[in-house]
């Protein structure tokens, strides 16, 4: 084992413990953004003038009228940039445009002493736009040859020779949704200058360092007169890595120009209408399998939505090729990926970052063509998974291959899945109407950014005189759980009770130059970099008690607050004790703590290398059952067996798992993201732009039965206290529920034959899947009419 | 009068507004109490709930939970509010808090409060404890907690299983619990405010009379009961009006009788007391109201409130049609009675004047003995329906006598499947006719294409709901293992 994943006995990591701010919460006494921006008196409010059309140029713009309003104290114009116009990271989002390039775009905002003036300040500038041709869906943007950053291709052995001599090639062509965060907090930010004459940004950010270097940029001021706090967010999940920082940049702008404290809150509409969400995919693909099922060759190309700036689109696309392959070893393969520019919000991170959308290409593939080869879809996933030994297609070594095979058998146990499965069979021979389904799939998942630079990480760990310990981190708070694990961490570290370690709001003051909280890789970089603080206060401290107790520094030992040294009986200090003593003989109680993933490599041009420190495995089995007569379905019992390595925080891991499992549910089945694609006024319109045409899933998308265990005996040695990140990969086992959906659909139908389903498979698309089930089974069947209308269903004869 | 009297967690607040369309939402976060959030500032979230001490109508309280974003301030005038805040505090957790706090039924937290509040109104339920079984069923706890209390409660980061946990781990509230004992005495009666801002005015008249009269001086006044469209209209779309009258504790509005002929229910009655009054004597509206919106929503919003926003999806007018309901519209010349399938005029508009109000809904018995209320939604609780079909068949000795059918979603307005109620009548309750009435239903109405459903589908699932109510009628519905 290494000093990093090495875990002491009695350690308070691995002890269930419910989140730090658990307290907060359930009292309302927790503070987001806003809450601290209400509880000012004297801020101004800015709100946005957003632009009716998908693309066009701005002809001209008096803002004028808005100056009348009462309250109104000033409208935001280019005109008001100190520094550069521009939000993103690669020069292609000006904050105040003169070309629209989506509908809902800002371009001014207004500023009033409250929020009703700065929205009937809003509404009165008038815009002039001369309208632009739009590009909206991907096969337009495809046609049009619109494409932004890099075309990459994924490339192993000779794919053509093993589709032309393969017995079983099948061929597919479809396009499928995205995702809006709807984190529950919307985009907030509060800028003013402090007593200290620095720009000072409290907000919602999962980077608060690069909304710094933003802040700053836009300011034209340098890095170390921009401080960006964020004490927690309601919600990330990948959708502030990236885009808080234009909207905090604004804030502080407002803040420059007036010299008030100035909040930005988007309301739901605004964030719905004005920032990314998780890329929908246009994929084409061909497939060859053996008799026994195979894979021998997989060719594809994968088209992602980036909207219209690059963002985040680049290493989603990386992500979503480097998990083409999920768990299964592709001999022969080719895949192409580009990201297309479009007339829509600029897509961005989302829970996954393209690992999602790269398993779905597979598992649809493997959900589509198990009928039509004759294997049953969990076997077929089983043959193909990787054994120990085996590489990815971009080169990297899969380690732990057999965790998959350990994973999937206990699942198969665990969830009684033969046993079921006959009685779901026997379910479905009686039963016309009602169709159920159980579907089992895996999951292997990265870990680590693509981009090596990103993984580091700082940490500061403070200790009092009275022993009491103050940690900060690089890492945000979003609901992950994250500052519990690295309370947990900092205890274990030094050796205290969890009641001893406070956490401080992180602040790029106190840690400069961190990475965003993304990639699931929170508690590893951040629980390295404090741990690496601890251990040097620790060394420091344990000289300073060997010396109390007469014992050598290497043989004293930390635990539970106490302190003793071995071979040496009956004397017992106490933490506190020992940190007096250090303060009096002139010994740092603090420490900078810094933690590098070590053993990555990656070449982006190549597209080889290992990027991924491990991968995470687990596997989810879900059971369906469908209504014939609507498509409506309802998520009977999950079992879910994942590999978390040795948990942190076994309830923060296992909320994690739930909580991710059922967001990717409700990406897979619900949440329908519609854009009016129609040559109309509204072209380029988000038509889902609100909680009542947007659906998340609710109480009622819960399985009804829900059963989640952590892989045992799953410690993994490159990681803090031999534990994996969990933030991403449990998303990715609800494809277990379309792929059981799928499986009801088909009962409806024949054996043997392939069914489609969109995604999502909402209980429309599933009710289109089931009718043509029905009409196979209407045409292979003697003496019943089959309708001649395609997609009428076939009444169920009574 | 421009003031407002307040009890917010058990402190009197004294308050002149500065607006008359300031929520509940934005007046507490502006006062402190930042634990009630807006998550989407239209009734869909919960993140906003709070309890509000509400006539249990047998002289009692109940701990009411409402949507704080879509209410007016002003329209809690007089009332006593609970926060999150007010529940518990970190050091002193009220059970529902503590419950959620150990299950892990908080991550990022911002939905919280909300559920919190939510559990809470469930917590203090009377009868809750009468209904626990020791066991779990689809939506209710071993506790008798119902689950459909947490529908309008949305949550991005749990997937719920904590908060399920938490919920069916209540116990009975302490004999020493105040909010408890609250609710042996009688709730606060309606004040009768009258606030004048520069955005306008609100007013809560004494009687209907006053209403009328108010309502004839001021054709383009907003009436508003539960405020649950109203508010909409102000958060998302920035509706302003000189004057907002308040009609939803007006006595007149507020009963429900059972006479000979007739159930009659009262406009201003909230959803969730038609469900707790009715008590299933409706078995169509027994069938609907869980289905309708969520419980936060059902708490404010009324049933005359629905049929007076005129919505053309709005799942009660369905039913309400194919229960041959009557509107009683009541203005200051008298009343009126008009039938429910011809009270609708087009989107949006009805016969009802400028002057009149509905005062009250008529469901003329006996019921149909055969009834089916069918929704078809994307998501099971809580959304709107992309068509709905209420069925209330009378089908003696296997032959259809009578037939009512409801249509939502697929007009401009709520309507009845004439062509097909024609088709049925006199026919045999069998396969035959029935397909011939579901080929006949997918023609009735003339729907759209929207991010909801297609045309397509909309049409069809008309055809489905007759044949899943055969089926349903005929028992070959395989029944749920």
């Amino acid at each position: 084992m290494s000093t990093l994943s090495d875990r002491p006995e009695n350690s308070v990591v691995g002890v269930p413990e419910p989140h730090e701010s658990a307290a907060l919460h359930v009292t309302g006494r927790a503070l987001y953004t806003d809450d601290i921006a209400t509880l000012r008196r004297d801020t101004l409010t800015a709100w946005p003038v957003q632009a009716p059309h998908a693309h066009a140029h701005i002809i001209a713009l008096r803002t004028e009228p808005a100056l009348v309003v009462p309250g109104v104290v000033r409208v935001l114009t280019a005109a008001d940039v100190p520094g550069v116009n521009d939000g993103g990271i690669w020069n292609d989002e000006p904050l105040f445009p003169t070309e629209v390039m989506y509908f809902g775009q800002a371009v001014c905002w207004v500023l009033g002493e409250t929020l009703e003036a700065a929205r009937l300040g809003a509404a009165a500038v008038e815009v002039d736009y001369e309208v632009l041709p739009s590009l909206i869906t991907v096969p337009e943007a495809i046609a049009a040859g619109s494409f932004q950053g890099a075309h990459r291709i994924t490339r192993r052995g000779d794919v053509d020779a093993a589709l032309a001599t393969a017995p079983h090639v099948f061929t597919g062509e479809w396009e499928f949704s995205g995702q809006e965060h709807f984190y529950l907090e919307t985009m907030a930010s509060l800028a003013y200058y402090d007593e200290g004459g620095q720009m000072y940004v409290q907000a919602g950010t999962q980077h608060p360092s690069e909304t710094q270097e933003i802040v700053a940029h836009v300011l034209g001021i340098s890095s170390n007169a921009v401080t960006v706090q964020c004490v927690r967010m309601g919600g990330g999940f990948g959708g502030k890595e990236m885009q808080p920082h234009g909207l905090a940049a604004i804030a502080a702008i407002g803040a420059t120009c007036t010299g008030r404290a100035v909040r930005l809150r988007l309301n739901r509409t605004q964030d719905l209408t004005m920032t990314g969400k998780r890329h929908g995919f246009h994929v084409a693909w061909t497939v060859g399998f053996d008799d026994n099922g195979r894979i021998l060759g997989l060719k594809a190309s994968l088209t992602a939505d980036g909207g219209w700036s690059l963002d985040l689109s680049d290493p989603v696309l990386a992500r979503a090729l480097c998990h083409l392959d999920n768990a299964y070893w592709i001999p022969a393969i080719e895949a192409h990926g580009q990201v297309a520019k479009t007339n829509k919000t600029s897509q961005t991170a989302f829970r996954g970052f393209g690992g999602p959308q790269g398993i779905m290409v597979i598992e649809d593939i493997l959900g589509r063509c198990a009928a039509p080869l004759g294997i049953d879809p969990a076997l077929l996933r089983r043959r193909n998974f990787y054994a120990p030994g085996q590489t990815t297609p971009y080169g990297q070594p899969v380690r732990h291959a057999e965790r998959m095979e350990a994973i999937w058998s206990q699942l198969l146990d665990k969830s009684e899945f033969a046993e079921r499965s006959a009685q779901i069979e026997a379910f479905n021979a009686v039963n016309p109407h009602i169709k159920r389904g159980l579907a089992i799939t895996p999951v292997k998942f990265g870990i680590s950014f693509n981009v090596a630079a990103f993984n580091q990480a700082g940490a500061l760990v403070l200790v009092y005189k009275d022993g009491s310990v103050l940690i900060n981190h690089g890492g945000v708070e979003m609901g992950q759980g994250l500052h519990t694990k690295m309370i947990q961490v900092a205890a274990t570290a030094l050796g205290v009770p969890r009641a001893s370690v406070r956490l401080a709001p992180t602040r790029t003051d106190k840690v400069p130059n961190t990475s965003a909280t993304a990639a699931s890789t929170g508690a590893d970089l951040n629980g390295g970099a404090v741990k690496n603080a601890c251990d040097q206060i620790r060394e420091r401290m344990s000289v300073v008690a060997g010396g109390m107790l007469g014992a050598n520094p290497t043989d004293v030992r930390f635990s539970q607050g106490k302190i003793h040294a071995l071979g040496v009986h009956g004397q017992e200090l106490t933490f506190a004790d020992v940190a007096k003593v250090a303060y009096q003989q002139r010994v740092q109680l603090s420490a900078a703590g810094y933690y590098r993933t070590e053993g990555l490599h990656w070449d982006a041009e190549a597209w080889r290398g290992s990027p991924f420190k491990y991968f995470a495995y687990g596997a989810a089995a879900a059971e369906v059952e469908v209504d014939g007569f609507t498509g409506a379905y309802r998520t009977l019992r999950v079992d879910i067996v994942h590999d978390v390595g040795d948990s942190l925080s076994p309830i923060i891991d296992i909320g994690q798992i739930e909580g991710g499992f059922v967001q990717g549910a409700g990406w897979l089945t619900l949440e329908d993201l519609r854009w009016d694609t129609t040559d109309g006024p509204g072209r380029g319109r988000l038509l889902t732009q609100a909680a009542s045409t947007y659906k998340l899933p609710s109480f009622s998308e819960m399985p009804e039965e829900f059963n989640v265990t952590l892989f045992e005996h799953a410690h993994e040695d490159g990681a803090i206290y031999g534990s994996k990140a969990v933030g991403e990969p449990p998303l990715m086992l609800a494809f277990s529920v379309r792929e059981a959906l799928r499986q009801a659909a088909a009962r409806f139908g024949p054996a043997g034959r392939m069914t489609e389903l969109a995604s999502p498979a909402t209980p429309e698309a599933v009710f289109w899947a089931l009718t043509a089930a029905k009409q196979a089974l209407a045409t292979t069947a003697p003496g019943v009419d089959a309708p001649g209308a395609k997609r009428i269903p076939v009444l169920a004869d009574s | 009068m421009d003031r407002l009297d307040l009890t917010v967690n058990g402190h009197q607040r004294t308050m002149v507004p500065d607006a008359a369309h300031t929520t509940a939402l934005d007046w507490l976060r502006n006062n402190g109490l930042t634990g009630c959030k807006e998550g989407c500032a239209e009734g869909e979230c919960g993140a906003c709930a709070v309890l509000v001490a509400q006539s249990d109508g047998d002289g009692g309280t109940t701990w009411t939970s409402i949507n704080a974003c879509l209410v007016p301030i002003a329209a809690l005038d007089g009332q006593e509010i609970i926060t999150s805040e007010g529940l518990g505090s970190p050091d002193k957790l009220h059970p529902v808090q503590e419950r959620m706090a150990v299950a892990g039924g908080s991550q990022c937290g911002y939905c919280t409060p909300g559920f919190v509040c939510s559990m809470a109104s469930e917590f203090y339920r009377r009868g809750r404890g009468a209904n626990a079984t020791g066991a779990t069923g689809e939506s209710h706890g071993p506790n008798g907690f119902d689950l459909h209390s947490l529908s309008g409660n949305l949550c991005r980061c749990t997937g719920y299983r904590p908060i399920r946990d938490a919920a069916y781990a209540l116990a009975e509230p302490d004999v020493d619990d105040a909010l408890a004992a609250r609710r042996d005495r009688p709730a606060p009666g309606p004040a009768l405010t009258d606030v004048q801002a520069p955005d306008g005015r609100f007013v809560r008249p004494a009687t209907l009379a006053d209403t009328l009269a108010l309502r004839a001086e001021n054709p383009l006044a907003v009436v508003v009961a539960g405020s649950t469209d109203w508010g909409v209209e102000v958060n998302i779309r920035g509706r302003r009006e000189r004057l907002v009258i308040a009609i939803d504790r007006l006595l007149e509005l507020g009963t429900i009788e059972f006479g000979d002929e007739f159930i009659e229910i009262g406009a201003a009655v909230s959803l969730s007391e038609v469900e707790r009054f009715l008590a299933g004597r409706v078995p169509l509206l027994a069938e609907l109201i869980p289905q309708f919106a969520s419980r936060l929503i059902r708490n404010r919003a009324t049933i005359g409130g629905n049929l007076g926003t005129g919505s053309p999806i709005g799942d009660l007018a369905p039913a309400l049609l194919a229960l041959d309901a009557r509107l009683v519209l009541a203005s200051p010349g008298g009343e009126r009675d008009v039938y429910l399938s011809e009270y609708f005029t087009g989107y949006r508009t009805s016969v009802l004047r400028p002057d009149e109000l509905i005062r009250l809904i008529r469901i003329p018995l006996p019921l149909a003995h055969l009834t089916g209320f069918h929704k078809i939604t994307k998501r099971r609780f809580d959304d709107i329906s992309s068509v709905a079909v209420a069925f209330a068949l009378d089908v003696r000795n296997g032959l259809v006598h009578d037939a009512r059918i409801g249509l939502g979603g697929v007009a401009a307005t709520p309507l009845r499947a004439r062509a097909t109620e024609a088709l049925l009548i006199g026919q045999p309750w069998g396969a035959q006719t029935v397909h011939r009435a579901a080929a006949s239903l997918a023609g009735e109405g003339t729907p759209m294409s929207d991010h909801r459903a297609s045309a397509e589908y909309r049409s069809i699932m008309l055809s489905q709901s007759i044949l899943k109510l055969f089926a349903q009628s005929t028992a070959t519905l395989g029944a749920r293992a």
